[in-house]
């Protein structure tokens, strides 16, 4: 069994794993992550993205072997001192979800477009979203949620865990 | 859903890769960015015995200027691609139409290679790559072989790729001034695969059309060349209305399936009026 060193959320895992177990599997069942849901398991809905390397991942659609020696980000390694991520509080701010199940996808796909373009129009925030979706309709809510994070970051020092 | 068992590999050179493959035979999968064989392995539609994974071969990922081509190697990825200055500055019309490939996040990983070797007929890539006239590079044990794009997608899902040869990467001629490009494709929402898909390029000179490429997606299965436009357009002055002319031409010789996202009768009307829109948006007129 392959053995692997990954960095999850600032803390390094060394683990054996099967070739086939799915990162998102790793995160949940081995490191009790549960907050990276699995969705549609069809590399579609986007809920379980993960930052790898900083840039968004369906975690769904990598093996927990080809994150060796990578460091992945889950939405449980956003708070900074205990406090939330920009995203997390203009999320909740904006009342950017409702039943919540998309939102741990949205924040990361959404961290991740903001490092890609920290000033997105609203056209821009919709399609750096269009691999996460939302079975509530929520995103006018999601939309506005970013563009506020943005505002926010881009008065502020601290984008990320580190 | 849990993919079934296989033997793992990562060889770190082209080398190792082709050795792996040679010795895995044909139970063995290439491993590209995975976007497309994950969800394979996931349902156990494909259940390879060893799976070559070839994120570690960083040689797969070079992009370079080959003086009156660029090479684009098999596993540069989606975004790669799309900010690539080289690609952009010889081959916009593969930037523009990967930019609209999948999401974000599928783009980081899946690759321009894993995608042409996975030769989907709804893919957008294996019709821009044909209307490039790009050559694909395979290497197995016994050395290297070309095959030239109008060669390589042979069938649904099936490349001319022996199973123990592996994409090295494809090269794009350089095409020089005058050229204009568009990819223009229609899908039901944001991330869908296309139900048609129309990669063109033309290429004008004292108002009138010199060259003109158009290649279909998802038209029969495996990307098809629009000769009959091509042909219709040479020696046209660019107009709107030389274009449709040209474009009533787009669905002869394809070989288009009916499903539920829409009839064979629809897709060759989706050629028809997407070939008009694409060469239209390529010429800037």
């Amino acid at each position: 069994m392959p053995r692997i060193k990954v960095e999850v959320d600032g803390v390094t895992y060394e683990d054996d794993v099967e070739p086939r177990l799915l990162l998102v599997h790793y995160l949940r069942d081995r490191l009790g992550k549960v907050g990276t849901p699995v969705g549609c398991d069809t590399t579609n809905c986007g809920a379980c993205t993960v930052l790898m390397d900083g840039m968004s991942v369906k975690s769904c659609s990598v093996l927990a072997v080809q994150a060796d020696t990578h460091d992945i980000t889950t939405i449980e390694g956003l708070r900074i001192n205990g406090a939330l991520h920009p995203m997390q509080e203009a999320f909740h701010s904006e009342h950017g979800l409702q039943c919540g199940y998309c939102t741990p996808g949205m924040i990361m796909a959404s961290i991740d477009l903001l490092r890609e373009n920290p000033d997105p129009s609203d056209e821009e925030i919709r399609e750096g979203l269009e691999g996460n979706l939302c079975r509530c309709t929520g995103y006018q809510n999601i939309v506005r949620a970013v563009r506020s994070a943005a505002h926010e970051m881009s008065h502020s020092e601290v984008t990320s865990h580190d | 859903m849990i993919p079934g068992s296989f033997d793992y590999l990562r060889p770190t050179t082209i080398g190792e890769a082709v050795s792996a493959l040679a010795e895995s035979g044909e139970d063995a999968k290439v491993l590209a960015g995975g976007q497309s064989l994950m969800p394979l392995l996931r349902l156990r539609l494909a259940l390879p015995e060893v799976l070559v994974d070839l994120d570690h071969v960083a040689e797969l990922r070079e992009i370079r200027d080959t003086g009156d081509s660029v090479f684009i190697g098999a596993m540069a990825t989606h975004h790669q691609v799309i900010k690539d200055p080289l690609v952009r500055a010889h081959a916009p019309l593969i930037a523009q139409a990967t930019a609209t490939v999948a999401d974000p996040a599928v783009r980081h990983r899946g690759t321009l290679g894993g995608s042409l070797a996975h030769a989907d007929p709804a893919g957008d890539l294996p019709a821009v790559i044909l209307a490039l006239d790009g050559v694909l590079i395979a290497q197995s044990a016994h050395g290297p072989r070309e095959i030239p794009a109008a060669d390589f997608f042979e069938d649904y899902l099936t490349s001319a790729l022996e199973p123990a040869e592996l994409l090295l990467g494809v090269r794009i001629p350089k095409l020089g001034t005058g050229w204009g490009f568009h990819y223009e494709k229609f899908h039901r929402t944001a991330q869908a695969w296309a139900i048609v898909g129309v990669a063109c390029g033309v290429r004008r000179a004292n108002g009138a059309i010199e060259e003109c490429r158009v290649a279909l997606t998802n038209m029969g299965p495996a990307p098809v060349r629009a000769h009959e436009v091509e042909r219709a357009l040479l020696g046209r002055v660019a107009t709107q209305n030389a274009f449709k002319a040209a474009a009533a031409h787009a669905a002869e010789g394809t070989a288009p399936t009916g499903d539920l996202h829409g009839s064979a009768e629809y897709r060759e009307h989706l050629a028809r009026v997407l070939t008009a829109r694409a060469l239209t948006t390529a010429a800037g007129i």
